[in-house]
C-alpha cells in the first residue's frame, strides 16, 4: 500500500510540474510578451518592460523563477486591477465550485436514477428514450443552451433573472445550463458501468437465489458499478469546469471563468496564468484523490 | 467530410482474404439503421452548403441594410420569403450567414482532427510499442494535458497567438490528441501478444515494420470511429472560441460568433441566436449519430 502511494506522490508532483511548464507557455508561446501585453506602446517603453520583467534572460532560468513564485502563490500583479493576481483569482474561486458542484449535484440526481433504470431495462422506450436524450445533449453547445433557457424563462416566462449571482433565484439557469451539460456524460457512464456487471456471475447467483430485485441493483450491481463511476467522473471534473468558464460568460457569473474570460481580452496575462493554473490544479487533486480512493478501496490495483 | 472518406479499414492485414466480406457486412450494418441514415443525410446536407455556399445562400452574408434590421422568419407576421430565417440587427441575411458559416465549422472540425489525429496516433503507436522510459513520459504528458479543461487551454493560446484560422486549428488539435494516444496505446499493447505479431517478427519483421504493416492498421478501426466524433467535439469547440470573442479573427461569418451577438437582442429577436445553435446542434448531432453507428457496425462483437 505504501509503494503504490509513493508513486502516486511522484507521479503528483511531475504532473504539477508539466502543468507549471504549460502555463509559463501561455506567455513565452508568442516569442515576444512584451508586445502581447503592450500591443500599442513605443519601443523605448518596451525594453524598459523587458528588463524589468526579465524577459531578457534565458526562457530555462525565465521558468525556474516562475516555478519559484508560482510555488509561493505569486503569479505577478495584474496588469488591469494593479493588485496581485492570485487573491483576484482566489476571490472568484467558491463561486465558481459552488457552480460546479451544484451541477455535478443535479447531475448525478438525474443520471443515478435514469442510467441504472436504463441499464435495468435495456432496450426498452425507456432505455431508448435515454439514449436519443444524450444524444442531444451532447450535441448541444452550452453556451446555446444557456440562451435558450434565457429566452424561454427569463424573457418568455419571467420567471427567472436574465444574469447575476445575487439571489438564489439567479443560479436556477446557470446550474440548469451546466448540468444539461454534464447529464448526458454521466448517463451513458453509469448506464454502461451498470451494463458491465448487471450480467456477471455473482448477479445472477444472488437473482437465482431470490434476493429481491432492488437489492440486486442497490447492493450488488450498483456497489461494483460505482469504481468506474468515480474514476471516470474525476476524469470528467476538467470538462465540467470548462464548461462552468463558458457558463459563467453567458450569465454573467462572478467566477473565475468569466474573470479569465475578461482578462484574456484585456490581455491581462497574470490573472489568466493564475486561473488556468489553479483550476488545472484543482483538477490534478481530484484525480489524485480519485487515486488514493481507488488504492483504498482496490487493493489489488495494478500500478502502472 | 463524406461518408466516403469515412469508409471502414480495408486492412485487416491478419484476416486479409476476409476483407471484402468483411466491408460489405459493415456497410450492410450502416445501411440498415435509420438513425445512421438520418445522421449522414443532414451531413451531406451541411458538406453541400458549405462547399457550394457562395450559389446555394440566398444573399450576399455581408450585405448589411437598415431598413431590413430584425426581420423575422417567414413564417412570423412581417418576416419575408427573401429572408427565410429573418435578418440580424444589422440586416444581414440569417439563413446565408449560417451556410457560409458552415465552411469554417467544418474547416476547423477536420483540420484540428488531423492535427491531432498525427499527433495522438504517433505518441500512441511509439507509447505502446517501445514502452517503458518512453512510455513513462509520454503518459505524463497526456496527464498533464488531461488536467487542463481542453477550452481553457485552447482559450489562452489562442489568445496569446493571436486569433486566425490557422490557430484555432493548430490550438484545438494539440490540445485534443491524448484520446488518441490513449486508445492506440492500449490497443497497441493488447496487439503485441497476439499471434500474428509475434509470428511477423519471428520471420524477421522490422520494428518498424511491425509497427506500420502489422500494428497500425489493426488500430484503424478505433482511429476513425475516434476521429470521427472528435470532429464533433472540435466544432463544438470552435463554436465555444468564437462565441468567447477569440475566433477567426476575420469577419466570415462563424456559428458561435452568431450566437455571440444574437445573445445582445435575445429579447428582441429571438431567431438571432436560435437558429445558428440549431446549425450546431444538427451538424453535431449528425456526427455523432454516424460515428456511434459506425463504432457499433465496426465492432465484430456487435451482432
Amino acid at each position: 500500500m505504501l509503494i503504490p502511494l509513493v508513486r502516486r506522490v511522484v507521479r503528483l508532483v511531475v504532473v504539477l510540474a508539466g502543468v507549471s511548464l504549460v502555463t509559463f507557455a501561455i506567455l513565452h508561446v508568442s516569442g515576444d510578451p512584451v508586445s502581447l501585453m503592450m500591443p500599442e506602446a513605443p519601443e523605448a517603453d518596451r525594453v524598459a518592460l523587458r528588463q524589468a520583467m526579465g524577459f531578457n534572460e534565458a526562457l530555462p532560468v525565465q521558468f525556474a523563477r516562475f516555478l519559484a513564485n508560482t510555488a509561493r502563490g505569486n503569479f505577478g500583479n495584474s496588469f488591469f486591477h494593479r493588485e496581485p493576481a492570485l487573491p483576484l483569482v482566489l476571490d472568484r474561486m467558491p463561486t465558481t465550485l459552488l457552480l460546479t458542484v451544484l451541477a455535478m449535484g443535479l447531475s448525478l440526481a438525474i443520471a443515478l436514477p435514469i442510467g441504472i433504470l436504463s441499464a435495468v431495462r435495456r432496450n426498452s422506450v425507456f432505455d431508448h428514450g435515454a439514449t436519443v436524450a444524450v444524444f442531444l445533449g451532447t450535441s448541444m453547445p452550452v453556451f446555446w443552451t444557456g440562451i435558450m433557457l434565457i429566452l424561454l424563462f427569463a424573457v418568455q416566462l419571467r420567471l427567472l433573472p436574465v444574469s447575476g449571482w445575487e439571489s438564489w433565484a439567479a443560479l436556477v439557469l446557470p446550474t440548469l445550463t451546466l448540468a444539461t451539460f454534464s447529464t448526458p456524460l454521466l448517463l451513458r457512464i453509469v448506464r454502461s458501468s451498470m451494463l458491465e456487471v448487471i450480467n456477471l456471475d455473482y448477479v445472477r447467483t444472488a437473482r437465482a437465489k431470490g434476493v429481491s430485485e432492488w437489492i440486486v441493483i442497490w447492493h450488488h450491481a450498483l456497489v461494483n458499478a460505482a469504481l468506474p463511476l468515480v474514476t471516470v467522473a474525476g476524469l470528467q471534473f476538467g470538462l465540467l469546469l470548462g464548461g462552468a468558464v463558458i457558463t459563467e460568460t453567458v450569465f454573467a457569473v462572478p467566477g473565475v471563468g468569466r474573470l479569465i474570460v475578461g482578462a484574456i481580452r484585456q490581455l491581462d496575462f497574470p490573472i489568466v496564468q493564475a486561473g488556468v493554473f489553479l483550476l488545472a490544479l484543482i483538477v490534478v487533486l481530484v484525480n489524485f484523490t480519485v487515486d488514493l480512493l481507488y488504492i483504498y478501496l482496490n487493493p489489488q490495483i495494478r500500478v502502472r | 467530410m463524406s461518408i466516403g472518406t469515412l469508409a471502414p479499414p480495408t486492412v485487416t492485414v491478419h484476416e486479409g482474404a476476409a476483407r471484402g466480406a468483411e466491408r460489405s457486412r459493415t456497410w450492410r450494418k450502416l445501411a440498415r439503421n435509420p438513425a445512421a441514415i438520418v445522421g449522414a443525410l443532414i451531413l451531406l446536407t451541411v458538406i453541400g452548403a458549405a462547399v457550394f455556399a457562395p450559389y446555394v445562400a440566398p444573399q450576399d452574408p455581408a450585405r448589411q441594410s437598415l431598413i431590413r434590421r430584425f426581420s423575422p422568419p417567414v413564417w412570423v407576421p412581417g418576416g419575408s420569403t427573401a429572408y427565410l430565417l429573418g435578418t440580424d440587427q444589422v440586416g444581414r441575411d440569417i439563413l446565408s450567414r449560417i451556410i457560409h458559416g458552415a465552411r469554417i465549422s467544418l474547416i476547423v472540425g477536420i483540420a484540428a482532427v488531423l492535427v491531432s489525429l498525427a499527433v495522438g496516433v504517433t505518441l500512441g503507436l511509439l507509447s505502446g510499442f517501445l514502452q517503458g522510459r518512453v512510455d513513462t513520459m509520454i503518459m505524463t504528458v497526456v496527464d498533464v494535458t488531461l488536467s487542463f479543461p481542453q477550452l481553457l487551454l485552447a482559450l489562452a493560446f489562442v489568445a496569446a497567438l493571436g486569433p486566425s484560422l490557422t490557430t484555432i486549428i493548430v490550438v484545438l488539435g494539440l490540445t485534443g490528441w491524448e484520446r488518441y494516444t490513449r486508445v492506440v496505446r492500449a490497443e497497441v499493447l493488447a496487439l503485441r501478444e497476439k499471434d500474428f505479431v509475434e509470428a511477423a517478427r519471428a520471420m524477421g519483421a522490422s520494428p518498424t515494420r511491425l509497427l506500420l504493416r502489422h500494428l497500425l492498421p489493426n488500430t484503424f478501426s478505433s482511429i476513425i470511429v475516434m476521429s470521427t466524433l472528435q470532429v464533433a467535439q472540435a466544432i463544438l469547440q470552435e463554436a465555444a472560441l468564437s462565441f468567447l470573442g477569440v475566433g477567426t479573427g476575420s469577419a466570415y461569418p462563424t456559428w458561435g460568433q452568431m450566437i455571440a451577438l444574437g445573445r445582445d437582442f435575445v429579447s428582441v429577436a429571438w431567431w438571432l441566436p436560435t437558429f445558428p445553435g440549431l446549425a450546431i446542434l444538427l451538424t453535431v448531432l449528425a456526427i455523432n449519430l454516424v460515428g456511434d453507428r459506425l463504432r457499433d457496425a465496426l465492432d465484430p462483437r456487435v451482432g
